[in-house]
Order: structure tokens, then C-alpha cells, then sequence
């Protein structure tokens, strides 16, 4: 199945070499060795970094769902239902109202503390339910997102933040441009990290108990694991905002074909998830040109109808 | 112990009077033929409201055997606000349905019926009985819709945005007179048409398989009282606004404060809790925030708050 993979990269490649030359203005293949000063920019100012970051936010947001679902065991969770993304506006509004003018640094840092104690408590409420029916767990989990955003929306009117803070539930990657993502490149050390503990991941997801008796330090992985993944979404939130379902498809998608055992899913996931993203956005940028769609309301739609499709599924391998 | 179930309940029903009471008569002023009906017409809608959506959650927390969930969750609430921002979109500001609140109301209460029916029609047919199954493609659908509003909200007239904004937000001022009664005449007759079935609630909190052996109809109960329980909620929401938390707090309240599981208890005291917090809550934000902050987002606040400790404090669940 190596050679698999080896097609999704070369899909990959071709459809970044579309995504580059889409835009309002113009610029062809053809055009490469004859550039205009305006073009020249054009590209490397924003058609390069845009392309960069949807790269980036796919493989992350894939990788960071992946692991959740290993981590708790469940097919349905992932930051959108484990109360991550809603922890990690709440940081950025907390940030926001104690240093007024706050910089990415510190918003970063607030954030990803606030998204981290979030799925902590999601993960220690998992803990406490007897009841664990696949589909109830992310059922808590939105619920719990829920109940987070209603105090985000609390502080926010209050302090007339409301439109500021919904500006983060807007995934788009029409604002990036060369000064505004370099946030992004935070995420790759992280993945790579993600990467090395493939393995212990996997037993981790065995289970508490297996994983101890084979000698593991069962709560330290879980706990690597999860700080990757709040930081990572509130990176990803941060220069792109909110993408929902995209954790939740991607990885499930990959598992149907290739099994859980993190170490060969783990590439998969990363480019599949950023084919998707970029098709995504592609598509985003092509339907009401020369204007064009947030990728999070095109993910949201296409993601929610696949999670869906996923789920109905499911029930039928079930019956 | 009867008695003093009644007792707590009496206790809750004079609350709830002492707080109408405060509400109508506080600093009353001169214009009365102005001020009364004005707060009469309130105070009839907060009452209108948090009863069925206390109602409503009590059946369908016993009906799902569970007590942290509510009826919005099947995607009502982000139906109700895709339904507004479509008719701002579509229409704009000064549009016909938008001009006439009874169309909207009528339209927008179809609609969420028509969803809930084909929702409930669908997933029964296909999938059996699992019932948080439903839930969750409930809330996916719900996702959904808030995606689509998001977007919507991003292309309109900024100004046009805040008539949208407005409506995020359940608000009790300005309430039409005749939507009132409309309200009135729905909530009547879908608790007429309830009460047939309240008798089985008792025998249903015990779980479905005892609930058939004592010779309960349990499908056929159970899909007529989620289909109730959507009714009210949508009235209640297409009447002020979504507040999506309240039926959770007021429901849990209920069965700490009366620690009873006979259900005629239950709905009356949980009804009459809805609307002390409702009351309370909107003297709150009138005389002490004056206006500052919205009634729903203080309820959602709470409601949040006091699910989270339920969540973290409870051990089973």
C-alpha cells in the first residue's frame, strides 16, 4: 500500500500548483519565467503563504484529531467535540479582556492554557460516565462546548466583544498573507513530536491497564498527547480560526481504509487531511468568484454531511 | 413526606406570585393605563415560556432517562436562528415577513415543526430506538445550520446584522399582543393533548424494557411525547428567542429542591422554578444591570455554570 501514499503526495502537489495560479488577479503558469513586478508579489505575499498555511492547518487539525480519538477511545471525538475549540475562544477572550491590547504572544499563551484545562475537564468527565456509548460521549462533549461558549458570549456582551470574539468562529484563509501566519510554523515541531510518540499512542488507546502492564507511563503519553493537541488548535485558531468536523472527518475517513494503528495512519491522515482542506478551499474560492466563501462554513457543510454519512454508517455495519 | 412536597410547592407558587406582584407594582409611577398592560403582557409571556420550556424538558429528560440533556440540542435553536437571517438575507430590514411579526412567528414555528417531524419520521423508521443517535445528528444538523447562518451573517448589510443580533438573544420587551395569544392557544391545547400521556412518565423513568413489561406502549408514547416536547420548545423559542440552557437548570433544580421522581410534582415545581428565574431574572437585568445585559445570556451563564458542577460533581451519570 506504499504506493498508496505515494499518488496522494502527487495529488497533493498538482492540486497546490492549482490552488496557487486561483485568484482575482491574474497569474498563469505560463507567466513563471516572464514575471511582473505585481505579480511577483501577488505570489509570494499571499498566493505562498495562503497555500502554506492551508497545508499547515489540514495535516494539524487532521493529526490533532486522530490522536484524540486514540487517546479516548471514541471514532466521534475530537476538538470540536471535546470542548477544545470553545475552551480555547474562551482563552482568547480572557486575553483579550485583561490586556486589552494584547499580543499574539500572549493571547497564544493564554489560550492554549485555557484549551488545555478544557479538555482536561471533558477527559475527567469521560472518566466519571458509566454510560460509554460512542455516540453519547460527543454528545457530552458538545453539550460541554456549549456550556463554555455561553460564558465566552456572557463576558463578550458585557464588554461588547461579541463581534470580535465571532470573528474567531470564522475560519478563512482569505487574511493570510507574509507577516500573519508565521504562527503557523509552531505547529510543526509539534506534529513531529506527534509523530515520534506514533507508537506509544497506539497503546496508550489500548487502555489504562495494558498500557501499564507493558510497561508504560499511561498518564504522561495521555498527557503529552493532549497538550499537543491544545496547542495546536489554538495555533490553528489563532491565524485561521475555526474549522469544525475537520478532526473528526479526515482521521475517520482514513481509518475505515488503513486500520488504527497510529504509525501507519499517521501520513495518511496528514495528507489526506490536507487534500481535503485545499480542495476545500479551492472550491471556496471558485463558487462566488472573484469573491469567495470562509472555508469553515465550506468544511462545516461538507464535514458535517460526511460526519453524518459516517455515523448512519456506522449503524448500519451495527444492525 | 406528601405534605411536605405539596408544602414546597405552595412555597413555589408564592414565590412566583410575590415576584409578579414586584414586577408589576415596582416603581409604578403615574401613566398606568401605559405602564400595566405593558408589564402585564411581560409578565404573561415569561410565564408562557417558562413553562413550556420547563414542561418540555422535564418529558424529554425522563423520556431520554438522562438529566443533562435539553430539547434545543436536536438543532431547534440553531434552526430558529438560520430561519431569521434567511428572511433578513432574502427580504432585508424592512421586509414583508419581517414587517409582520404574526407571518414570521406562523412560518418560523412551521418550520421548525416540519423539521423536527421529518427529523423524528427519518430516524425512526431507519434506525430503530436509539435515541442519542438521534440526538446527535440532531446537533450535527444543528452545526450545520450554524455554519450556514455564519455565513449569511457575514454577507448582510452590517446594519441589517444588528436586526439579526437583536434576535440571538431571547428578549421579553416588545412582545407582539396577538403573537401572545397565538402562543397561548398552542401551548393550551399541546398540554391538553400531553396530559393523555403524563400518566405513563413515572413508569417511564424506569428505562424502557421495565416500562414494557408493565404494559406501557412505550413507542408509540414516546415518539407523541418528543414530538410535545419540540412543539413547546419551538413556541417558546419563535416567542422570544432562543435560551438554551434554562430547561437544563430549571429541571435539575426541580429534582434537587423536591427529590421526588412522581412527575406531577416535578412538572408543576419545575414550571414554577422556571418562572421564579425567569422573574427573578428579568428584575435583574431591568432594575440592577438596567438593560446592560440580556436576560438569556445571564440564564445561559448560570444554567452553564450549574451543569458544568453537575457534570463535575456528579458520579454517575
Amino acid at each position: 500500500m506504499k504506493l498508496k501514499l505515494r499518488y496522494l503526495i502527487v495529488l497533493l502537489f498538482l492540486l497546490s500548483i492549482v490552488s496557487l495560479f486561483i485568484g482575482v488577479k491574474n497569474v498563469s503558469p505560463l507567466d513563471l519565467f516572464s514575471l511582473t513586478e505585481q505579480q511577483k508579489q501577488v505570489l509570494f505575499i499571499s498566493r505562498f503563504p495562503r497555500l502554506i498555511s492551508i497545508i499547515i492547518a489540514g495535516i494539524s487539525l487532521s493529526i490533532t484529531g486522530l490522536i484524540m480519538q486514540q487517546l479516548s477511545r471514541n471514532k466521534f471525538v475530537s476538538p470540536t467535540t471535546a470542548g477544545t475549540d470553545d475552551s480555547a475562544r474562551f482563552g482568547i477572550m480572557v486575553s483579550l479582556l485583561l490586556f486589552s491590547s494584547a499580543t499574539t504572544m500572549q493571547k497564544m499563551l493564554v489560550a492554549s492554557i485555557f484549551a488545555l484545562l478544557g479538555t482536561f475537564i471533558f477527559i475527567k468527565i469521560l472518566d466519571k460516565i458509566k454510560y460509554k456509548d460512542a455516540i453519547f460521549i460527543p454528545l457530552v462533549g458538545l453539550m460541554f462546548g456549549n456550556v463554555i461558549s455561553s460564558m465566552t458570549t456572557f463576558f463578550a456582551y458585557k464588554n461588547d466583544l461579541i463581534q470580535s470574539i465571532s470573528s474567531w468562529l470564522q475560519g478563512s484563509f482569505s487574511t493570510i498573507m507574509t507577516g500573519r501566519y508565521e504562527l503557523l510554523y509552531l505547529s510543526i515541531p509539534l506534529l513531529i513530536i506527534a509523530f515520534l510518540y506514533a507508537n506509544k499512542f497506539t497503546i496508550a488507546g489500548m487502555g489504562e491497564e495494558f498500557a501499564t502492564n507493558l510497561g508504560m507511563n499511561h498518564k504522561l503519553i495521555v498527557n503529552i498527547g493532549l497538550v499537543i493537541v491544545a496547542l495546536v488548535s489554538v495555533v490553528v485558531m489563532l491565524t485561521v480560526g475555526l474549522i469544525p468536523f475537520l478532526g473528526l472527518v479526515v482521521p475517520n475517513i482514513v481509518t475505515i481504509y488503513k486500520g488504527d494503528n497510529l504509525k501507519n495512519t499517521l501520513g495518511y491522515t496528514a495528507v489526506v487531511g490536507a487534500i481535503f482542506v485545499l480542495v476545500c478551499d479551492i472550491f471556496s474560492r471558485l463558487i462566488i468568484f472573484p469573491y469567495e466563501i470562509p472555508i469553515s462554513v465550506t468544511i462545516g457543510v461538507i464535514g458535517g454531511v460526511i460526519f453524518l454519512y459516517l455515523l448512519v454508517r456506522r449503524k448500519a455495519h451495527e444492525a | 413526606m406528601k405534605l411536605n412536597l405539596k408544602l414546597k410547592i405552595s412555597m413555589l407558587a408564592a414565590a412566583v406570585l410575590a415576584l409578579i406582584a414586584v414586577f408589576m407594582l415596582i416603581k409604578l409611577g403615574t401613566n398606568l393605563e401605559y405602564i400595566l398592560p405593558r408589564r402585564f403582557k411581560k409578565v404573561l409571556a415569561i410565564v408562557l415560556t417558562g413553562g413550556a420550556i420547563a414542561y418540555s424538558t422535564m418529558i424529554f429528560q425522563t423520556i431520554t432517562n438522562n438529566r443533562i440533556l435539553t430539547p434545543s440540542i436536536i438543532g431547534l435553536d440553531s434552526l430558529y436562528m438560520l430561519i431569521q437571517t434567511v428572511v433578513v438575507f432574502v427580504f432585508g430590514s424592512m421586509g414583508i415577513a419581517n414587517a409582520n411579526v404574526k407571518v414570521n412567528f406562523v412560518i418560523t414555528l412551521g418550520i421548525m415543526m416540519l423539521f423536527v417531524i421529518a427529523l423524528y419520521r427519518f430516524m425512526f423508521r431507519r434506525e430503530g430506538r436509539n435515541l442519542y443517535f438521534l440526538l446527535l445528528v440532531g446537533l450535527v444538523l444543528g452545526t450545520l445550520f450554524g455554519s450556514m447562518s455564519t455565513f449569511m451573517q457575514v454577507l448582510i448589510d452590517p446594519s441589517e446584522f444588528l436586526i439579526v443580533q437583536d434576535k440571538m438573544f431571547a428578549s421579553f420587551n416588545n412582545i407582539n399582543t396577538d403573537l401572545l395569544t397565538l402562543a397561548c392557544i398552542i401551548l393550551a391545547l399541546t398540554g391538553l393533548y400531553a396530559s393523555r400521556f403524563t400518566k405513563y412518565l413515572d413508569v417511564l423513568a424506569l428505562g424502557r424494557e421495565q416500562a414494557v413489561n408493565l404494559g406501557v406502549p412505550y413507542d408509540y408514547v414516546v415518539k407523541r411525547l418528543l414530538i410535545v416536547s419540540a412543539i413547546l420548545i419551538s413556541v417558546a423559542t419563535a416567542l422570544v428567542g432562543p435560551i438554551t440552557f434554562l430547561g437544563l437548570l430549571v429541571a435539575n433544580v426541580a429534582h434537587q429542591f423536591l427529590r421526588t421522581y412522581q412527575h406531577k410534582y416535578l412538572i408543576v415545581g419545575s414550571m414554577l422554578i422556571s418562572m421564579v428565574a425567569l422573574l427573578g431574572g428579568q428584575l435583574i437585568v431591568e432594575r440592577v444591570f438596567t438593560f446592560s445585559t440580556t436576560l438569556s445570556v445571564i440564564i445561559n451563564f448560570v444554567g452553564g455554570a450549574y451543569f458544568l458542577y453537575l457534570l463535575l460533581k456528579e458520579t454517575k451519570l
